[in-house]
């Protein structure tokens, strides 16, 4: 089901300040807007990478919908995230023709290597693994895709050696 | 003489093969070496088992280059460019000679897909030379009746491509005969079928032909504003779709009075998704517009009444619009004399899974899954056998390989079980466990379910329990009954199309696989021997040469032996990852 009764754990990276003033352009433009619910929290995850807990309040406040319909709708869609993410989001793909090419080899080998599980994020900030649906490049299966970069014929080992260049280069 | 022209396939699976380095390689050799050439993006050309590809046309014909890296892409320029010498080794395709991938094309037609990998799609005056937006002006031009315009989509038989197969011209009258002032017409771009790429491939190669499609849904229907609902996994759709609409704002298709004709106004915006399957049902979609969580509501009231800010809507597919320009021009005719009685024209397909001609392609109603297959799919990879095929995702179902003479149209794939659904189509060999197909399916019904339903919120649940324990070898007597009977629960218990759906490939692998359920279940194996829990690893003491490398990379030690000497595996500790099984230089480990 879509909904995690669970309550989602708030991050300690969370305790940052965050600067809601980036929010009042997107307020201006949105706010007398009828269904504007659903672009005002893409705005706000384009801005943050995530949806601070502030800038609910600030949203609410501000353009009069109700918290309660927010956080609904908030975690509904799986593409809203309440908790901050790593600087590149590594989504291998499980849809269908990657799945019978041997997606979770890829999901495997990369837990391994970075030593976290799905849709946990690197200690150091800089990855966060998911596994997404389908990317729709189902002849290149099985596919990952890091930041706008598509990577496809993937092995787990040549999986594990894109994302280890990709630290390396962030080292530097 | 003309200038030569090159198109790269800039879709999205081009650009993952790396089709854009070799677009800006050429355009450094063309710029470096003052080459006189034309260098232009293109969308999908279909091929995806050849991408990256780039074709090159010149005064002696067309020549289809696949596989081009940035070094073929050297060579092309120095070579074929420069010197007049094709590189017929590189050549996929050619309207001078034949090559070994003709069998590709063969069969195909392309009425939705005509302008794909042909024109490019950030350019309108490349759609407009190719007869685009003449369907609008048409009926701009004779300011053609309403139902008229309804009456040819209707006679060209036409049927709704996202899976439905709801005749086209009778929703459209539906819209058009309600009398409200303010109706919308909306596009479902929010392709969810894990396996399937149409949509995407028409929104990136072909933008306009959609939008022009949609703007006479909107004459014929009387809508004044138009949404577009993308899925936002799609960014380049999402980017192409926005520049033409400012393109075609630009040139007076839409907007106030659209071509001049007094009160003939019409908008049109893209609305991009946030991640939820449930949101290419009608109902749940205009939910999602409408900015609330997207469940799905009871019909009726259908859009046609009561759709989006409770007025009347039309709903339609984004391959059901872009047929769309072709009937108004050509006339129904054109469109109906493919397919067959009940199902016409053509149906784009996206091949993939365990083929060795992966792409989109776009083939007359009426074919055969064997055509598709073996004709223009190239057969099954590596020469193994082909066990089924799954159409319609997680709404559809598996046809076995021996009902491979099925046709393609709506009521012979519906009698087998499946559903034509929106066109993914997804090979399997004999390597693929059907269980595990079925679980793979009803895993992502389950998560998706909005759970609105409780037949569909907890009987997704239970179903995926009990296959769980089946592809882990604690399937019990009884297992398959009980799926069965939650399945038509399920069925008849959902409100939407999701729940309704959700139970078809338990019950397609059930009906054609039911040896594979009992395999597992009373012999606790897995005939495809791909269920990991059910494998076991043993070392062939005949072939075993005690060189050590399966006992030094497997993960937990479970292997043991001295030097030259043969090795054995601890089946206690062994947690069956197959890494022996890889490393083994002499095929002594066995699988079993």
């Amino acid at each position: 089901m879509r909904v995690q009764r669970v309550p989602q754990k708030r991050n300690q990276v969370d305790q940052e300040k965050v600067d809601l003033s980036l929010l009042d352009p997107l307020i201006e433009k949105y706010k007398h807007k009828k269904g504007n619910l659903i672009p005002l929290l893409q705005g706000t995850q384009d801005m943050y990478g995530y949806l601070p807990y502030e800038a609910f309040i600030k949203l609410s406040e501000e353009t009069g919908i109700p918290l309660n319909e927010m956080y609904g709708v908030a975690t509904f869609y799986t593409q809203f995230r309440l908790n901050p993410v790593g600087k590149h989001i590594i989504k291998v793909c499980h849809g269908t023709a990657c799945h019978v090419q041997d997606a979770e080899t890829i999901t495997d080998a990369i837990q391994d290597a970075l030593k976290v599980e799905d849709g946990e994020t690197t200690e150091d900030g800089l990855f966060t693994l998911e596994s997404v649906a389908c990317l729709g490049c189902c002849s290149l299966a099985p596919v990952m895709m890091i930041g706008d970069n598509t990577y496809g014929k993937l092995t787990g080992k040549r999986a594990v050696k894109i994302v280890k260049e990709l630290k390396i280069s962030e080292s530097n | 003489m003309e200038k030569p022209k090159v198109l790269v396939g800039l879709a999205s699976c081009g650009i993952a093969a790396g089709a854009q380095n070799v677009y800006d390689k050429l355009w450094e050799i063309k710029k470096a070496d003052q080459v006189d050439i034309e260098i232009k993006k293109t969308g999908c050309i279909g091929m995806c088992y050849r991408e990256p590809l780039v074709e090159v046309i010149d005064n002696t014909g067309s020549y289809l280059y696949g596989e081009v890296d940035e070094q073929r892409a050297v060579e092309i320029m120095n070579k074929h460019l420069a010197n007049e010498e094709p590189i017929k080794d590189y050549v996929v395709k050619s309207d001078l000679f034949e090559t070994g991938d003709d069998s590709f094309w063969s069969g195909q037609v392309k009425v939705a897909l005509r302008n794909c990998g042909v024109i490019d799609p950030e350019n309108i005056r490349e759609y407009e030379e190719r007869d685009g937006y003449q369907a609008l002006r048409k009926l701009v031009k004779d300011q053609t009746n309403q139902e008229d315009v309804i009456q040819t989509i209707y006679d060209s038989g036409l049927r709704g491509r996202g899976g439905g197969g709801f005749p086209t011209g009778l929703k459209w009258r539906f819209t058009y005969k309600n009398p409200a002032e303010k109706k919308y017409i909306i596009c479902n771009a929010d392709e969810g079928d894990p396996g399937a790429f149409m949509d995407r491939s028409l929104l990136e190669g072909d933008p306009h032909g959609v939008i022009e499609g949609l703007i006479i849904g909107a004459y014929a229907t009387g809508a004044t504003e138009g949404v577009i609902y993308c899925r936002a996994e799609y960014p380049l759709a999402i980017k192409r779709l926005n520049i033409a609409l400012n393109q075609a704002r630009e040139r007076g298709y839409l907007g106030r009075d659209i071509l001049g004709l007094q009160g003939f106004d019409f908008d049109l915006y893209v609305k991009e998704g946030a991640g939820a399957f449930v949101c290419g049902e009608e109902t749940a979609l205009m939910a999602s517009v409408e900015g609330r969580r997207g469940m799905p509501n009871k019909r009726p009231p259908y859009p046609a009444e009561k759709g989006l800010w409770q007025q009347p809507t039309n709903i339609n597919n984004v391959e059901t619009y872009a047929n769309v320009p072709q009937i108004i021009l050509n006339g129904a005719e054109f469109f109906n004399q493919y397919g067959t009685e009940k199902s016409q024209g053509t149906k784009v397909f996206a091949l993939t899974g365990k083929i060795n001609h992966g792409g989109s392609v776009e083939v007359p109603m009426g074919i055969t899954i064997k055509d598709i297959i073996y004709k223009l799919g190239g057969g099954i990879k590596e020469d193994k056998d082909f066990k089924a095929v799954q159409l319609g995702g997680p709404s559809g179902g598996c046809i076995p390989s021996y009902l491979s003479d099925t046709t393609i149209d709506y009521d012979s794939v519906t009698a087998t079980g499946a559903i034509m659904g929106s066109g993914g189509m997804v090979v399997m060999d004999e390597t693929t466990c059907m269980v595990d197909v079925a679980k793979f399916f009803l895993d992502f019904t389950r998560k998706e379910s909005c759970g609105k339903c409780t037949f569909c919120r907890v009987g997704t649940k239970r179903m995926l329990e009990i296959l769980d324990r089946i592809t882990k070898g604690e399937g019990e007597e009884g297992d398959i009954g009980k799926l069965e009977e939650l399945a038509y629960q399920i069925k008849d218990s959902s409100l939407c199309g999701l729940g309704q759906t959700a139970p078809n490939p338990v019950l397609t692998t059930i009906k054609y696989f039911r040896d594979e359920y009992e395999a597992h279940i009373h012999e606790k194996k897995c005939p495809a021997k791909s269920c990991k829990q059910l494998l076991t690893y043993t070392i062939d003491p005949d072939k075993c040469t005690g060189c050590t490398v399966c006992a030094k990379n497997c993960p937990v030690d479970a292997i043991s032996g001295e030097r030259k000497e043969v090795h054995t595996i601890d089946q206690d500790v062994c947690i069956k990852c197959g890494v022996c099984y890889t490393k083994c230089n002499f095929d002594a480990v066995i699988l079993s």
